[in-house]
């Protein structure tokens, strides 16, 4: 009888990823659904120590596969030891995060007990109810209530919602006839959970069988990440400045959140056509279209030829001093104020939150 | 060396919505392209048959008029081109895709198979690994530089915040990142020898003697569609003003946190 | 009857499409203000046969046809009709020439190179005294034993300022008409002494193409260089036109094409009186014409072309092609800008170069009124 959620937790150079974190976080939401245990799988060399931190954020269990050839990443050692504990362990379901590694490894490992598997999930379900409430406050189904109460309540398989076609449409996928059922998870989509360093937990080690025989290619280096040419169209957060930014020293500030944020500073045509800003971070008709998920207007006043380059962006925020401005209108949130006050006080916030959110260091 | 390459036919994404009155994908209208990575894919092929010699295959899984991927392949220089189409393949999810695809380039065989690292339809990045599972051979994704050196690719592979070069043994499967090259063009004359040429089109019955009918096609996949719907229609946008900074910096946090941006 | 491109011809439309919008728009606003091609652009199109289309395999050519070149043409000129007339003068004048009157020897030669994609070709006939009317041509060659030399100047031969080759004509018996007088002959434009090219002419449109006055004095020619009969030259000059004309027509789509594409978009976006402009029944009904007339023209290019490629009399086909599409051009880039309103006339925009360009397609390989001429004659209404 396949029980439990199993989280196969994400670790790089001995650092666990947050996305385990949240993952062991949704999976506790999950198991109570359930009835059921979480448990987590920690892969590694050396990496015992960090099994409690896994038991202080929400893991019932933790399995520990401590191994030399498992220090770095590669495909087919963590595929074997991870296909030998779900034979052993028999998990109803098994989670990832949709990392690159989480999406190297998990959809061998699918292939390799022949069960299905999800990619880069945004929601997991298993309680009916919730999941109605979802599809008729967040999605288009609001417009098709019949439908949605008319859906099995008594339905415990786990509900993979995710992203297709580029974010434009959803769908919510299921694996009824394999176990278990598994799925990637994209990081930073579940909530992160709170720690409670009184938490006690099983930690067993666990003998894979894996060794340095399994392993089918060689690192020969780590490299630091490429630096890529900036691409305003591939950013997921741009942090756009306008004529009110003021100058080429204006768009400073903006830098500084778009580093924060992880995104990329873009620019109406009036930065570019005065020389503050390269021509390529120009956003609109002659400039690039982007959609990202955050676009931050600075000080821009949204001519309709901006606004041609823009509006297919999924969240819109502006900052201006003129609330009636075209783009305040377009926005989904306004703020009438100074962006030369408002963006460094916003960074400094940024940086504040992420720090309350780091974890394990 | 013999170098199959998976590539995938696929509407080009950023043009495609949802009927707001039917949940429907609107296909009418859509271009097809071929998916970028694995543009990035045929690139690659041809870039290490023009070093090292040999063959580039091309293969894809669709419906017939997928063909024209096939065409737009060879006119920038692929030597053959396999259309896997049938009824049966129909409504595949990745692991029932990835058993057809498999079992079809075993029947060709080779020494490397190159994929693209996920198609922008389904995002799942998927297929490329169950094939070299179901290949039995090692696996090297997120490629975004490739080497050849005597039996071994060396493979610089992508990880977020990192590379690994990693040398792998052929026979091997690599997945290419859209950013591993720039593509090349068809040129014209590719084009009209393109036409010349025969695309093999392989059914069930073709694969049939080592594709087992229970795991495949829509019955076979594990996974299922539940349900697919479109997002919510945007709200009409808020405009806070004479707020105090503070109450500015807040309002704003209050967004980013709540639609996961940080 | 069927007007659906076949599946090559489709394919090749997005290839050059493709080309087009990734490859040549990024440059063609720069090119047009420096009045100068770039080069590099030139070399890869080549490399991928744009360039070569219509022309034999044997030869080092695509293999393909005239449909696929017209197909070519509109999609390149849809974003720049400079790099439209470089590749038409290229291929349906000087190398059409070669390919249907040139030896073996000389379609080794010169053809190989100019349609395998590692030369250009020019074609100087027009001079200073004589456009429309021929007969006042000037330039003459003279025999001097078995070779010709060569004396005088032509106007306005495109591509000649980086061009390899040139058929250039000239009269060598001035006693009989120039349409019985008349020599081709193929020049090597790079490395024949004598042989001078002018800066770029300065023009209104199609700037970013070369241009020049090309310079004969004393130039002398080997009579293997000779193209086809002596005293045939006229009959040669004016097969390449009407082969020529079907791609001025193919340009002339393109351009209109191109511009009404451009407004459109820019027009969904711009809203006035609180609407976006194409929401005003006046803009939908001039789109809608304006459309209707690029598909009548698009339709007679592609009839000619397929005529053509049938080994059909395509001569009137042509000139009617042209004749309609290069007014519909106009008309079309006129009603763009007009329909852009003040950013339509900003060179921020493309629309401002495409009015500029289209004018020269109602001029050159013979004008419109030629056209009428050449039409009016097969008719027989004399």
């Amino acid at each position: 009888m396949s029980k439990d959620i199993f989280v196969v937790v994400e670790q790089r150079d001995g650092v666990v990823q947050k996305v385990s974190m949240e993952l062991i976080g949704e999976s506790v939401k999950l198991a109570g659904d359930l009835g059921e245990n979480v448990v987590a799988v920690l892969l590694g060399h050396n990496i015992k120590d960090k099994a409690q931190l896994l038991i202080e954020y929400g893991a019932s269990k933790v399995l520990v596969v401590d191994e030399p050839v498992l220090e770095h990443y590669t495909t087919e050692p963590y595929v074997k030891a991870v296909d030998y504990i779900v034979r052993k362990y028999e998990p109803n379901i098994v989670l990832f995060g949709a990392s690159s590694i989480g999406r190297d490894m998990a959809p061998r490992i699918a292939g390799r007990l022949h069960t299905g598997l999800t990619a880069d999930c945004t929601r997991l379900d298993i309680k009916v109810s919730n999941y109605q409430e979802y599809l008729l406050t967040k999605t288009s189904m609001e417009n098709n209530p019949d439908k949605v109460n008319s859906l099995d309540t008594s339905d415990t398989f786990l509900k993979m919602t995710r992203p297709a076609f580029g974010g434009n449409v959803m769908a919510t996928i299921v694996c009824r006839n394999y176990k278990p059922q598994m799925a990637t998870v994209r990081p930073g989509v579940m909530e992160m959970p709170v720690r409670n360093k009184d938490a006690k937990g099983e930690i067993e080690m666990v003998d894979t069988g894996v060794s340095m025989a399994d392993m089918n290619v060689e690192i020969l280096e780590v490299l630091p990440k490429k630096e890529k040419a900036v691409d305003i169209t591939e950013a997921k957060i741009l942090v756009s400045g306008g004529r009110g930014v003021g100058g080429p020293e204006g768009y400073d500030p903006l830098r500084a959140l778009a580093k924060e944020l992880g995104g990329e500073v873009s620019s109406s045509r009036i930065g570019v056509d005065n020389g503050w800003i390269e021509k390529d971070r120009q956003v609109g008709q002659t400039g690039k279209t982007v959609r990202p998920q955050l676009y931050l207007a600075c000080g821009i006043s949204g001519a309709i030829q901006h606004q041609a380059g823009m509006e297919g962006s999924e969240f819109i925020i502006a900052i201006n001093k003129d609330p009636l401005c075209p783009m305040m209108q377009l926005a989904d949130l306004g703020i009438q104020g100074d962006l030369k006050k408002i963006v460094p006080k916003l960074t400094e916030a940024v940086i504040k939150y992420k720090q309350g959110l780091a974890v394990d260091k | 060396m013999k170098i199959l390459v998976c590539i995938k036919q696929v509407p080009d994404t950023a043009e495609v919505k949802l009927d707001p009155k039917t949940g429907r994908l609107i296909r009418e209208g859509v271009p097809s392209i071929i998916n970028h990575d694995d543009k990035a894919g045929i690139e690659a092929a041809l870039k290490l048959r023009d070093e090292v010699g040999g063959t580039v295959t091309v293969v894809t899984m669709g419906p017939p008029q997928a063909d024209v991927a096939l065409r737009e392949a060879l006119a920038m220089g692929c030597d053959d081109a396999y259309l896997l189409s049938a009824r049966e393949f129909g409504g595949s999810d990745t692991y029932a895709t990835a058993t057809i695809i498999a079992t079809a380039l075993k029947k060709i065989g080779f020494d490397v198979v190159i994929t693209g690292r996920q198609a922008i339809d389904g995002d799942t990045a998927q297929v490329g690994p169950q094939i070299a599972e179901q290949l039995g051979v090692p696996q090297v994704s997120y490629c975004e530089e490739l080497k050849v050196d005597g039996d071994y690719m060396i493979v610089r592979r992508q990880f977020e915040d990192q590379s690994h070069l990693l040398k792998v043994k052929t026979p091997c499967l690599i997945t290419c990142l859209a950013e591993l090259n720039e593509p090349r063009y068809m040129s014209v004359y590719g084009i009209v020898d393109a036409y010349k040429k025969d695309v093999t089109v392989w059914g069930f019955n073709d694969l049939k003697d080592n594709l087992n009918p229970d795991w495949i096609g829509l019955q076979g996949s594990p996974t299922n569609v539940f349900l697919s719907f479109g997002k919510k229609q945007k709200d009409a946008g808020t405009v806070l003003e004479n707020l105090s900074e503070d109450e500015a910096v807040q309002a704003i946090m209050d967004k980013l946190i709540e639609r996961h941006l940080i | 009857m069927d007007f659906k491109l076949d599946k090559s011809h489709l394919l090749m439309q997005q290839l050059f499409r493709n080309f087009a919008e990734n490859e040549i728009k990024p440059l063609a606003k720069d090119m047009d203000e420096a009045e100068e091609y770039d080069l590099e652009l030139l070399d890869r199109m080549n490399k991928l046969g744009f360039f070569g289309i219509p022309y034999s395999r044997e030869y080092g050519g695509v293999g393909s046809d005239a449909l696929a070149y017209v197909i070519c043409m509109e999609e390149l000129s849809k974003i720049d009709a400079s790099t439209g007339i470089t590749n038409s003068v290229h291929t349906s004048l000087c190398c059409s020439c070669i390919n249907s009157f040139g030896t073996e020897e000389q379609k080794q030669t010169f053809l190989r190179p100019l349609i395998d994609g590692s030369k250009m070709g020019c074609y100087g006939l027009t001079e200073p005294g004589a456009g429309s009317d021929v007969q006042g041509a000037q330039t003459t060659a003279v025999k001097d034993g078995e070779d010709w030399i060569i004396n005088g100047s032509k106007i306005f031969t495109t591509n000649s300022g980086f061009a390899d080759t040139c058929v250039v004509f000239a009269l060598t018996d001035r006693k009989v008409p120039a349409a019985k007088g008349m020599t081709a002959f193929i020049v090597d434009l790079k490395n024949t002494p004598g042989v001078t090219v002018s800066d770029n002419i300065e023009r209104m449109g199609i700037r970013a193409a070369s241009n020049c006055i090309v310079t004969y004095e004393d130039v002398r020619i080997t009579p293997d260089r000779v193209l086809g009969q002596v005293g045939k030259g006229f009959k040669i000059a004016m097969a390449a036109l009407d082969r020529g004309r079907i791609g001025i027509a193919a340009q002339a789509v393109g351009i209109a094409q191109g511009a009404l594409d451009e407004a459109i978009k820019y027009a969904k976006e711009r809203k006035q009186f609180g609407k976006p402009i194409t929401a005003f029944q006046n803009s939908q009904f001039r789109i809608a014409e304006m459309q209707t007339k690029i598909n009548a023209a698009r339709l007679l290019t592609y009839q000619a072309a397929v005529a053509e490629d049938n080994e059909e009399p395509f001569a009137p086909l042509a000139a009617q092609a042209k004749l309609f599409a290069s007014d519909v051009a106009v008309e079309v880039t006129r009603f763009a800008v007009q329909l852009m309103g003040g950013y339509g006339f900003c060179r921020e925009y493309p629309v401002e170069r495409m009015y500029r360009d289209a004018k020269i397609t109602e001029i050159y390989e013979g004008t419109s009124e030629v056209m009428k001429m050449v039409i009016a004659g097969s008719m027989k209404l004399k």
